[in-house]
């Protein structure tokens, strides 16, 4: 082959093994999944000696109670724990957002809960939440009250503390950097027209913080979504079912009950869900800019 | 600016540590009680007052110490061959999805192809399938698809070399589970180096060429030095993933395959759960991302706010 060829080739060279992984190891599995949602299928088969049966599993699932039962504690825990670690994310942004000494040092140590394995903070948190030897119940027997059994009365509870204690960093840290690339004229300008500091947070930063914001929700909503292994860990998605988000759910049917047809329609469900957030999120984010767009030109032609 | 110098209230102070113990406090307690025998996690006697002991690492790594245990019969926990298994796992997809990676930017730039757009969005939808829902396929199709016959040249070679009945499968072999760890991390990394590409100054490439480089040489020799911020960003979030993921490593591997999450769920599942070593081989897993998030914490940073925070 001569140079000249190999260098018009080379751009497909260099696309070639991406392309290759992602088509075989992603878009193929996925496909492979919705094809499997409508079979009766099971571990020991290969797919193709499965049998065909239609939209029969989506409509088991859709009366099946024990999977409501996990679309609700899923959708419990995750806007609970988003909704939560909003507010404390940007609340602790907000307040903190000056030049202290020993800032990057909280960055630093804040992005640890985050960075260890989701396995290895589940380890650490039924071990803090256990009734005898952890530290919860040994505080709360120091100050003369009543031991609370935490993962069997209070397990939802318990694994939405947990994922507040690792995930609010991530929000924290995403406001704080959008609150320092904010345009320090319009700040600046309120202070001189004498905003008090509330003012400042309701009409200028809050605003202007809405697009990073939107985009910060919907990334955590999104891996709220995906928590398995810190739960897998503390509750096992016990007691009965209180605990069992879909992820598990699906990790069990398909492994326990060994029907990998439902498990693949309930992926399926989830999956929908999961793509209906993002594109309303993107469509709201879309409509904020575009109005700001419009307000700001507006502004221009009136000068 | 004129700004006035304010006095920063102690009340700040106050929080800011109040929020560093919250943050490191659990993986404090950790770090403690790994060193404590069962005997004392067990009494009760919280505090500081113990008799540190290196018993729990030993018990943990007994299958890849050089020499015997006293305090073992038997060694049960092979949680040694199992760090063997993750590190490979972890180092071996890190480094392939950085190179295919690297590559598949590069020429996304250059050769314009698509924008960044389309890459952000990408990334976005892989971002958004769960580990679980790639279970049932993954499960499936290594077992059954990604298969060379045993009768064929290749798979044939394979049985007679390694042993085994049956065709030869993707499932239970490290490369099985590397290869679904690359694909889960790769729009991501192409996603963020993209972003360092871009700002590599065109007419280095171009004098590059006049010198008579090819497009290969201009892309190792010129390209990939400049963007090294890049790749150690892209670099510690993908082996963040492959080194801590459960899930699909627990679907796809078997018994001389395993990882350390599978073996810490397997024994934290058992109802006598031996505190001191768990928390030993959790404290084993955790020391590469704590040191990394010690010494890159700023990369880590540009790697979580990038794509949220525009510039």
């Amino acid at each position: 082959m001569s140079t000249a060829k190999l260098n018009r080739l080379s751009p497909y060279l260099f696309l070639a093994p991406a392309f290759l992984v992602m088509v075989l190891a992603l878009l193929y599995p996925l496909g492979y999944m919705i094809y499997g949602s409508f079979r009766d299928w099971n571990p020991s088969q290969a797919l193709g000696e499965s049998t065909f049966v239609g939209l029969k599993n989506y409509y088991t699932l859709w009366h099946d109670p024990n999977f409501r039962e996990s679309v609700v504690v899923t959708l419990k825990f995750a806007i609970s724990v988003v909704t939560i670690e909003m507010f404390i994310g940007v609340g602790l942004a907000l307040l903190l957002d000056r030049n202290l000494r020993g800032m990057s040092l909280l960055r630093t140590l804040f992005i640890l809960p985050m960075m260890i394995a989701p396995v290895v903070v589940g380890l650490i948190w039924k071990y803090m939440y256990h009734p005898t030897l952890g530290v919860f119940n040994d505080t709360l027997r120091a100050l003369g009250m009543e031991p609370v059994e935490w993962l069997s009365q209070h397990a939802l509870l318990s694994i939405i503390i947990a994922d507040i204690w690792q995930w609010t960093p991530f929000i924290f840290i995403l406001a704080l950097a959008a609150l320092q690339s904010l345009p320090r004229s319009a700040l600046e300008a309120a202070r001189i027209d004498g905003a008090t500091g509330w003012q400042q947070i309701i009409h200028i930063k809050l605003p202007l913080m809405m697009p990073v914001l939107i985009v910060t929700c919907l990334l955590r909503l999104i891996d709220a979504f995906k928590v398995l292994e810190v739960i897998l860990v503390m509750t096992a998605g016990g007691p009965g079912l209180t605990t069992e988000i879909m992820a598990l759910r699906i990790s069990r049917t398909a492994t326990e009950f060994r029907e990998l047809g439902v498990a693949a329609a309930m992926s399926n469900y989830l999956l929908m869900m999961l793509l209906l957030l993002t594109v309303l999120m993107l469509t709201y984010n879309r409509w904020i800019e575009y109005r700001a767009n419009k307000a700001q030109r507006a502004a221009e032609e009136a000068l | 600016m004129a700004e006035i110098e304010k006095k920063t209230h102690p009340g700040f102070y106050a929080i800011l540590v109040t929020l560093i113990i919250m943050a490191i406090g659990p993986i404090m307690l950790m770090l403690i009680n790994s060193f404590k025998l069962d005997v004392d996690i067990i009494s009760g006697t919280s505090g500081l007052i113990f008799m540190p002991t290196i018993q729990n690492y030993e018990t943990a790594l007994c299958d890849i110490l050089p020499y015997e245990l006293d305090h073992l019969d038997f060694c049960a926990l092979k949680f040694g061959g199992a760090f063997v298994n993750s590190l490979i796992i972890a180092l071996v997809s890190t480094a392939l999805t950085l190179i295919i990676g690297c590559m598949a930017a590069y020429a996304l730039v250059r050769f314009k192809f698509f924008g960044r757009d389309t890459a952000s969005a990408t990334t976005l939808m892989v971002r958004m399938v769960p580990p679980a829902v790639l279970l049932v396929p993954v499960f499936g199709l290594w077992n059954n698809e990604f298969c060379l016959d045993k009768t064929g040249l290749v798979g044939g070679w394979i049985r007679d070399t390694f042993g085994g009945r049956g065709d030869v499968c993707l499932a239970g072999t490290h490369s099985g589970i590397i290869l679904i760890y690359i694909a889960m991390n790769l729009p991501f990394v192409i996603w963020i180096l993209q972003s360092f590409i871009v700002q590599v100054p065109r007419q280095l490439e171009e004098a590059a060429r006049m010198d008579g480089a090819g497009p290969f040489q201009i892309f190792f020799k010129i390209v990939l030095p400049l963007i090294k911020p890049g790749l150690a960003a892209a670099a510690i979030f993908t082996f963040r993933i492959a080194w801590n993921e459960y899930l699909l490593a627990s679907a796809l591997s078997d018994r001389d395959t395993k990882t350390v999450p599978i073996l810490i769920v397997n024994n934290m599942s058992e109802y006598n759960v031996e505190w001191g070593v768990i928390m030993a081989t959790g404290m084993l897993l955790a020391i590469p991302p704590i040191l990394f998030t010690l010494f890159a914490s700023r990369q880590i940073i540009t790697g979580m706010t990038a794509g949220a925070v525009k510039g």
